[in-house]
């Protein structure tokens, strides 16, 4: 049996559920929260190349460069938000960030 | 031959993003999130589309999973307890995953004629980086642009968020020291003979 676009989705949705999944198990570690956002835009992009790909029409994996564009962008001020929260605070419990909440 | 390769890679990938939300120290989920991302690089080489593969290590590993871990290593903090709630959470994320999972599975194999066996990740050209060379150029050169100011944007952010003056801290300002004149930096006295100033 050869390759065919529903291998590339069956795992694209597994890394989502999974991605998903860890977003709800680690309620309080948020750079577990941030990988598994990184885990999500994974599967997105896997999803668009594949489709792309099966389909002969280059757009998807230039809009896959765009998603990987983002994700860097997101990874970078997300963490950049993490290091002044820890900054100020001296821990990264996710359940006193809502603490300036009027 | 290919399909033994995408299910060992496909296995490799599914493990090792569990692995990323279960393991209990932050550096080995940073680990295996390269790991993930290595082998997912794999599979899209498996279908040709190599240039995607290449930016995935590029991107990913070198820039984001980098910064992971720089982030991780420097934040002084007590894993352990923010792995605590870890079982209580797991039943209802468990039934939330099922949902999405049983959901993108009904839309994305409904109806869908499955393509086995042609694929083609660089239509119209030579490579793939040739084909997405002149699409991108060309008809996306607007996205592309905008990708670009999507990451000056971020970079600035990061670096105003990040960047704190503490006092006390000397440093050099060049703009201060170009506008030095004679008259601020000394004077002339003239003592007279036999006396101190």
């Amino acid at each position: 049996m050869d390759l065919g676009l529903s291998h590339f989705l069956a795992v694209s949705a597994a890394l989502f559920t999974i991605g998903v999944v860890g977003i709800f198990v680690n309620r309080k570690n948020i750079i577990v929260i941030l990988m598994a956002i990184e885990l999500i835009l994974l599967s997105v992009n896997i999803n668009m190349i594949a489709f792309s790909v099966f389909n002969g029409d280059i757009t998807g994996q230039i809009f896959a460069m765009l998603v990987l564009t983002v994700a860097a962008a997101e990874a970078a001020v997300g963490l950049a938000i993490l290091v002044v929260y820890f900054r100020n605070r001296g821990d990264i419990a996710v359940e006193n960030v809502d603490l300036m909440k009027g | 031959m290919a399909v033994y390769a995408f299910w060992i890679l496909a296995t490799i990938v599914v493990l090792s993003a569990v692995m990323v939300i279960a393991a209990r120290n932050p550096v080995h989920s940073v680990l295996f999130l390269i790991l993930a991302f290595f082998t997912s690089a794999g599979l899209l080489v498996l279908i040709g589309a190599e240039f995607l593969a290449m930016l995935l290590v590029v991107v990913y590993v070198g820039a984001v999973a980098v910064l992971f871990l720089f982030v991780v290593m420097m934040l002084d903090v007590d894993f352990v307890e923010l792995k605590q709630g870890f079982l209580s959470y797991l039943p209802f994320g468990l039934l939330v995953g099922a949902v999405f999972l049983a959901e993108i599975v009904m839309a994305s194999f409904a109806g869908l004629e499955n393509h086995v066996g042609n694929f083609d990740a660089s239509p119209g050209a030579e490579t793939n980086a040739e084909a997405i060379g002149q699409v991108m150029y060309t008809q996306y050169m607007l996205l592309f642009q905008l990708a670009g100011i999507v990451l000056l944007v971020a970079m600035i952010g990061a670096i105003v968020l990040t960047l704190r003056h503490r006092p006390g801290v000397k440093r050099q300002s060049i703009a201060h020291q170009t506008s030095r004149r004679r008259s601020d930096a000394f004077e002339l006295k003239d003592p007279s003979s036999g006396q101190g100033i």
